[in-house]
């Protein structure tokens, strides 16, 4: 299909706007030359033009609204309506970030309220909602430990990050100034605890741990992890990203983790990426409330405002107070659930997730036998004697109308091959979760009596196979990079 | 180079028997499971590396992997091909796909390694 620059006419337009009658200013005076860049070219089209392109766009596209969506490690459930109706609101969306605290009581309860809930639920003390997504909350949450640590006056310059950690954690350790040292997986996936004694020095400024793991393997041991961090001085860290399956059964905050951080577009119900922005809460104990970043949001218990928590906080991490809209759907899944609800969610999530493993383990043979939490690790590994690779798998998963399962992830031992990890959220039923073990089931079948039908995959989707090599290579960012790319043929 | 004269980690990587300095790569078996190498990060010439030090990192479109020190030493030469050629690696993993050259401090460190028989049957039965 043909890409809307391509579609543009000289002297097409789709809306005309009426004569403003303000007088003509010229470009020099409003932004110095050099300030500005290269001259773009608008695209010129026809309102039906742009509907249609766009209405087709999204046709050829698939989302959670389409069905099944059992990308492992992202937690792709479906997001109420209503969270968008109440984000909606008229006050709300015109709520300016500058407008005086008096004037948006409500916007700031809501906050302050949201704050308090994620605090109840993962037993942590302090909130702050600033944080734009869930490696912003990171960078947030390791920028506290750095600066509590600085001003105790300690030189801890290492931070500790499992093999089994999602790649923004070790980044944002080293975005923080920290030196990542990594801490290999023992033979069941989890934290190997004389592993975790020998690089815990005074040196070392904590560990950054996700439980349940990427692995979907919930660590029984977490008690004496955080008892040997804490021996040597560390504080441990809480990657939220699976707090989906413990949600309303175990706090992290109990467990003794001292900073966390939460993925609202996860657990809470809220769109991912292209669905809105994100946002990544960071949740303190008390004896880090001095820390989280400017501003927080303060109840007297009477007038709700904004405050500059003071010398020892890390500062302003973004642009005004938080990615609102995400909190309003958050705040509303929250409550529409209530805690048994919540509790419910992570049963069902890993009861999916189960359900899902007992009945595919005799085709795709997990790295070993056991339950697993919200979601499971398969492999494609005995499929290798007929040629077949977990990608080929993945992609004959769209022939039959599913958006692929997280492949070649965890890529961790004792999970290192051809891995296929499935998220089946609470959000699917029964009867979805079946179709889906269905498809795989006729896949693994496929594989041994036609592999061609797998190499040969995607055929039903609107482009096949994508060269990934010159895509890593020679990324199109902008419609120059295309037109380059077309002129050297 | 051919394999019977490399010595091999359990890593997938492979190192010259018997000389020094020393050239190093991946193998056969590791370049088809890391796919379509896109990007190579080189070692600096003349470093001073550790065995066990990570010094360099390969990209492919599947999954990125670092490669290591197999013992202390010296580096005396990185195959800056790879920046514009990647793909070297995965044409010619023994060849013109080599990373980089080290000079071995003490040989005695490579004699943990496998040679090409004990490496086959370590592929094999993952032992």
């Amino acid at each position: 299909m043909k890409l809307i620059f391509e579609k543009s006419h000289p002297g097409r337009e789709g809306y005309s706007l009426p004569a403003d009658g303000f007088e003509e200013i010229p470009l020099d005076r409003c932004i110095p030359e050099e300030l500005r860049g290269k001259k773009r070219e608008l695209v010129e089209v026809s309102e039906v033009e742009v509907v249609r392109h766009y209405t087709r766009l999204s046709k050829l596209n698939y989302g959670i609204e389409d069905g099944l969506y059992p990308l492992g490690s992202c937690t792709m459930k479906y997001n109420p309506k209503v969270g968008e109706y109440l984000a909606g609101l008229e006050r709300f969306v015109h709520a300016h970030p500058f407008s005086p605290p008096e004037l948006v009581q409500g916007t700031l309860e809501l906050i302050y309220e949201l704050g308090e809930l994620l605090g109840r639920i993962t037993g942590m003390e302090a909130y702050t909602l600033a944080p734009a997504a869930g490696a912003h909350g990171e960078l947030a949450g390791v920028l506290i430990i750095r600066k509590y640590f600085e001003d105790r006056g300690e030189e801890r310059t290492r931070m500790l990050v499992p093999d089994s950690a999602h790649g923004t954690n070790p980044a944002s350790s080293a975005m923080a100034g920290y030196r990542v040292v990594e801490l290999k997986s023992n033979d069941q996936g989890t934290i190997d605890l004389g592993e975790l004694e020998k690089a815990m020095d005074s040196g070392t400024a904590g560990l950054m741990l996700t439980n349940p793991n990427t692995a979907g393997m919930f660590d029984p041991r977490i008690d004496r992890i955080a008892e040997i961090v804490h021996g040597r001085g560390g504080l441990l860290y809480y990657d939220g990203a699976n707090l989906n399956a413990t949600l309303g059964i175990l706090r992290p905050g109990d467990c003794g983790f001292d900073v966390v951080h939460l993925n609202l577009h996860k657990t809470f119900g809220t769109p991912h990426g292209g669905g809105g922005p994100g946002a990544g809460p960071v949740g303190v104990k008390e004896f880090l409330r001095p820390y989280l970043p400017s501003p927080v949001v303060e109840f007297d218990g009477e007038k709700y405002r904004l405050r500059d928590p003071g010398e020892k906080s890390i500062g302003m991490i973004r642009s005004f107070v938080a990615n609102f809209s995400v909190l309003v759907k958050a705040y509303a899944w929250i409550l529409s659930l209530g805690p048994g609800g919540l509790r419910e969610a992570a049963e069902a999530a890993v009861v999916n997730a189960n359900y899902l493993l007992a009945k595919l383990k005799d085709y795709y043979r997990p790295s070993y036998g056991g339950f697993c939490a919200h979601e499971c690790v398969l492999t494609g590994r005995d499929f290798k004697k007929h040629g077949i690779k977990t990608l080929d798998i993945a992609k004959r998963l769209m022939d039959y109308g599913y958006h692929p399962p997280t492949i070649y992830f965890p890529h961790f031992k004792p999970y290192a091959e051809e891995t296929l990890m499935v998220e089946p959220p609470e959000s699917e039923g029964r009867e979805v979760i079946d179709d889906f073990i269905a498809a795989m089931i006729k896949i693994a079948a496929e594989a041994e009596k036609d592999p061609d039908l797998l190499l040969e995959a995607p055929g039903a989707t609107p482009i096949r196979r994508t060269d990934d090599v010159l895509a890593v290579r020679r990324p199109v960012l902008h419609y120059d990079d295309e037109l380059k790319l077309k002129e050297e043929g | 180079m051919s394999p019977e004269d490399l010595l091999f980690t359990r890593e997938h990587e492979w190192i010259e028997s018997g000389k020094s300095p020393a050239r190093f790569g991946i193998t056969d078996y590791a370049q088809g499971e890391l796919t379509d190498v896109v990007y190579v990060e080189l070692p600096e010439e003349n470093a001073e590396v550790s065995r066990g030090d990570v010094v360099g990192t390969l990209e492919s479109v599947k999954a990125t992997s670092d490669f290591y020190a197999p013992a202390d030493g010296k580096i005396t030469a990185v195959n800056s091909e790879l920046e514009d050629s990647p793909e070297k690696v995965n044409q010619d993993p023994y060849g013109e796909g080599w990373l980089y050259e080290i000079e071995i401090a003490d040989p005695g460190q490579l004699a943990g390694l496998m040679d090409y028989p004990a490496y086959r049957k370590y592929l094999e039965t993952g032992e």
